[in-house]
């Protein structure tokens, strides 16, 4: 088909004005898909559950109730309403300890995708733009952290480092870093052959300047979409690491390590470990639809007009 | 009777800004035989019209028109089934980027046999000896050879051969082919063009051939029909719309070309084509044209004698 | 008469192509010996089709890359010993460049008004104020309007975009301004607007065009000499007028006779070409245009011919005396 003509937007004076429209035309595309709201809505949620931790729960998360350990969920037999969902093997309130869970796997998700994504960034626009041996060196380094299953990699890094919730949250990033430097690689070798960085490079522009000033706004859409991604693995890797000692250390409430504590009442009382599984579950699946609807709002050639 | 009867159709694409009106209110009859070419420039919806011809528009697209015959046949009210037993057998399309319309996974004798079981069932080696055929109608040398060859291993000019062979091998009554040698270098360009009309006349196939160059259109073509921002602003013989040109935009046109230039500079049509959200009230045109009057600014101009204007330019020796 | 501005003198430029593990690297032969004098005002095209060498030829000029072979002098300067980054720096602000895509030569995330500012930023102690300045007073000068600062490349269309990349070429007032293909991708109104406003800008400013491109109508309307290429090899070359009323090489003739014209009155006798472009990687033994030929003789198979003086023009074949 022929190239049709950008239609000019309507007048937009003010660098504010742009920006606007902007996020205006994202919005439409993104509110698109109803399962990318519904999922930004709950991650929302999630988020103001966090940073309210302290105000919403109705308990302490390490209060111990030794008289009432056990107690099933308010709508069950022998359950109460002071502890919603029951209490764990050591009367703690499970929705007091899910709440403060939540700052503890949001905690990770960020610090892990930020650790990998900016280093992983950083190598990737190296790789692809110097090429040659720098290239190798870097590619064949995350080659082999990619060629060792994820989880396994960063146990044992841990055992290297010594369990707790960050040493977990570095490992982890570690073992994601592979696929940020891949995108970046692919996506900066894409751009460097198209006329504008060229154009850059004829109005004197250095290395530096190319790569990170020219180039890498280019290559954001896939490496958020990467990102987003990564953040719900983050917290399943998280929880993973929790679920077998190896990460948060009790008494944190990290939702792997509360599985982990109640592992032997799984079928005395069953939901010291529902609970904290379902919110693994949902916090993974919102950040995950959100993430598709990124992807169809940021990716032009899914645009529609 | 005509092979392809389109009465007023319009295309709306619903965007993000809105509704854009592609195209709106085309017409084009065509009989069997004829090479008609459609001349415009970008947003003149000339390929959407065709397209819309096709049903290879979006979901997003709305497609309206008072008749829409092919053959007869209702385009417009046909299932899906009975439409994808005419196109590709009866009216098929060549597009612009030749290296880009072939699929790059699979061989090129592969993908024109593809074409003949689809439409015609029947063995292998019959199909195989008829894409030797195609093949060789289309001037490619050393054909048999050629069969196991991808596209990427095959120039812009031979893959657009590819392409027309594919395309003519159920030998359509209509074959459109969207600016097919944009893309292509000058001498290739006639060579394909060439190629075009030979089959053209051999097999009695009628040609819609989308252009924005006006000088393939006065060498090729029996009957222009030219577009500006969607609708259809002139339709003439050839020789007559490039002797006298009716309406300003085609004159216009014709007085942009470099090689009707008069001293330094060109003489180019001042402003732009108007896009989805500065649609001008009155005729589309009035903004840029040399003999715009204030009614023309008011009121959208009807067609007359297959001119959209209202005050077309006279013909030679005929006063205003 | 002053010093040409551009003086090329048998520009090669090859690229080695790795063949196989214990094969010895062929080379690319991208551009065998281009020579001419450009002096200021004056537009030079360089003519050919796909893989004629014309895009090598650019890279070269605008410092890019490096010849592999022959001199290049820019503004007095000999590229080849301009190793110092202060006399690249300043031959960056003589030589520009517009390239042919108007959608991909502009950077989709910058804003026009930081697209501008760019080069003024990199090769120029200028304030913001002044630059901002500077930029609004070029924008103005190729028809845009200041609210266009703020504003990103897809909202503009096609027009506007090469307006913009011809500003940002501008911006720096270099003598020599390289057009690779520059109304290629434009439709017939436009493109007339632009060649307009190159013609405006040469005739003010004083600059020197090279100008790249495959359409023949058009080379004849903007240039004051042609050089016509052929698989990285010159094979006419002469002013536009002599070439385009006599043209001497068969390739040059074929060209010419398959360039379709707005005339429908034109019965023309196409020479047919045939065959396709050979590849560069294994270009054809003596002259390279032998096998497409119809002229061909044995001699033409073995032997190269050299850019010889014709009258008005240079040749290269051996069939003209």
């Amino acid at each position: 088909m022929t190239t049709t003509t950008a239609t000019p937007s309507p007048a937009a004076t003010t660098s504010q004005s742009v920006r606007q429209q902007q996020w205006r035309e994202f919005w439409f595309y993104f509110s698109a898909s109803k399962t990318a709201v519904a999922g930004l809505v709950f991650l929302i949620g999630v988020i103001l559950v966090a940073l309210f931790a302290d105000f919403i729960s109705p308990h302490l998360p390490a209060e111990q109730y030794r008289e009432f350990a056990e107690t099933p969920p308010a709508w069950m037999e022998g359950g109460q309403m002071r502890f919603f969902l029951g209490t764990d093997y050591a009367g703690r309130d499970m929705l007091s300890r899910i709440i403060h869970g939540a700052r503890l796997s949001l905690l990770a998700g960020c610090i892990v995708v930020l650790l990998a994504a900016s280093i992983g960034i950083f190598l990737g626009l190296v790789a692809g733009f110097k090429g040659g041996w720098v290239e190798t060196i870097i590619m064949r380094v995350m080659d082999t952290i990619m060629a060792v299953p994820g989880l396994l990699m960063a146990l044992v890094l841990v055992a290297l480092l010594g369990p707790g919730l960050l040493n977990a949250m570095v490992a982890i990033a570690i073992t994601y870093m592979p696929s940020f430097v891949r995108l970046a690689r692919a996506s900066t070798i894409n751009e460097m052959n198209r006329d504008y960085v060229t154009a850059s490079r004829v109005a004197g522009a250095g290395p530096l300047r190319l790569m990170f000033i020219r180039i890498l706004p280019n290559c954001m859409a896939p490496l958020i979409v990467q990102g987003t991604l990564s953040f719900s693995t983050a917290i399943l890797d998280t929880a993973a690491l929790g679920f077998l000692g190896m990460g948060a250390q009790a008494p944190l409430p990290e939702w792997g390590t509360l599985i982990a504590e109640n592992r032997d009442l799984m079928l005395s009382a069953p939901w010291t470990v529902t609970f904290p599984g379902i919110a693994i579950l949902l916090a993974v699946l919102a950040i995950n639809l959100m993430g598709d609807g990124l992807r169809d709002a940021l990716d032009p050639k899914l645009k529609r007009s | 009777m005509a092979l392809l009867d389109i009465c007023n159709l319009s295309v709306e694409f619903a965007t993000a800004h809105g509704a854009l009106k592609a195209v709106d209110g085309v017409d084009l009859k065509l009989d069997e035989g004829e090479i008609v070419a459609i001349v415009g420039e970008s947003g003149s919806g000339k390929s959407v019209a065709m397209l819309a011809l096709m049903g290879l528009l979006p979901w997003t697209a709305k497609v309206t028109a008072d008749r829409m015959l092919f053959d007869g046949q209702d385009l417009l009210t046909m299932s899906a089934k009975q439409r994808r037993k005419i196109i590709g057998k009866d009216i098929s399309m060549i597009f612009q980027e030749p290296m880009t319309s072939l699929n790059p996974c699979f061989s090129v004798g592969h993908q024109i046999s593809e074409v003949l079981a689809q439409h015609f069932g029947g063995s292998r080696r019959s199909h195989k000896a008829r894409t030797i055929e195609l093949l060789q109608q289309v001037g490619i040398p050393a054909a048999e050879a050629r069969l196991k060859a991808y596209p990427h291993q095959l120039s812009g000019g031979m893959c657009q051969r590819v392409m027309i062979a594919m395309m003519i091998a159920c030998q359509p009554k209509l074959l459109i082919a969207d600016e097919p040698t944009t893309a292509l270098d000058v001498t290739i360009q006639a060579q394909i063009l060439e190629l075009l009309v030979e089959l053209q006349q051999a097999n009695g196939m009628a040609l819609v051939l989308i252009t924005h160059d006006m000088a393939v259109v006065a060498e090729t073509a029996d009957r222009v029909v030219v577009q500006y921002a969607g609708q259809q602003v002139e339709q003439r013989a050839v020789k007559d719309l490039f002797e006298n040109p009716r309406h300003p935009y085609t004159q216009a046109l014709l007085r942009a070309l470099p090689e009707h230039s008069q001293g330094e500079l060109l003489n180019a049509i001042p402003g732009v084509v108007p896009g989805q959200l500065d649609r001008p009230v009155g005729c589309l045109f009035n903004p840029r044209c040399e003999h715009v009057q204030e009614h023309c600014r008011q009121t959208p101009p009807t067609r007359n004698e297959d001119i959209l204007c209202h005050y077309p330019l006279p013909l030679a020796g005929q006063k205003l | 008469m002053n010093q040409p501005l551009i003086k090329a003198r048998d520009l090669h430029k090859y690229y080695p192509v790795k063949s196989g593990f214990l094969q010895a690297d062929k080379s690319l032969q991208a551009l065998s010996g281009a020579s001419f004098d450009l002096y200021a005002g004056q537009t030079l095209a360089v003519v050919g089709e796909s893989g004629c060498g014309k895009s090598t030829l650019a890279r070269l000029l605008t410092l890019i890359e490096n010849p592999t072979a022959g001199q290049l002098t820019l503004d007095g300067i000999d590229v080849s010993m301009a190793a110092d980054s202060a006399t690249k720096k300043q031959l960056r602000q003589t030589v520009q460049m517009v390239f042919q895509d108007p959608f991909g030569s502009l950077n989709p995330r910058q804003k026009i008004g930081d697209i501008l500012q760019e080069p003024l930023i990199i090769n120029t102690n200028m304030t913001a104020e002044q630059r901002k300045q500077e930029v609004l007073t070029m924008m103005a000068r190729v028809g845009l309007r200041d609210e266009h600062f703020h504003r990103y490349p897809h909202m503009f269309s096609g027009g506007q975009r090469q307006r913009i990349a011809i500003a940002r070429a501008l911006i720096l007032k270099p003598k020599i301004v390289v057009l690779d293909e520059p109304v290629s991708a434009l439709d017939v109104s436009i493109q007339a607007q632009v060649l307009n406003l190159l013609i405006e800008l040469q005739q003010e400013m004083g600059l020197a065009y090279v100008f790249i491109s495959h359409d023949l109508s058009v080379v004849q309307h903007i240039a004051d000499q042609v050089l016509v290429m052929y698989l990285g090899k010159p094979v006419e070359q002469g002013a536009s007028e002599a070439v385009f009323s006599n043209p001497q090489h068969p390739y040059t003739q074929a060209l010419l006779s398959a360039t379709p014209q707005a005339n429908t009155e034109r019965k023309r006798q196409r020479i047919k070409l045939i065959g396709e472009l050979p590849s560069p990687l294994n270009p054809p033994t003596g002259c390279t245009f032998h096998p497409r030929c119809q002229h061909a003789t044995a001699q033409c198979k073995t032997i190269t011919p050299e850019m010889e003086p014709r009258g008005d023009v240079s040749v290269a074949c051996l069939l003209v005396k």
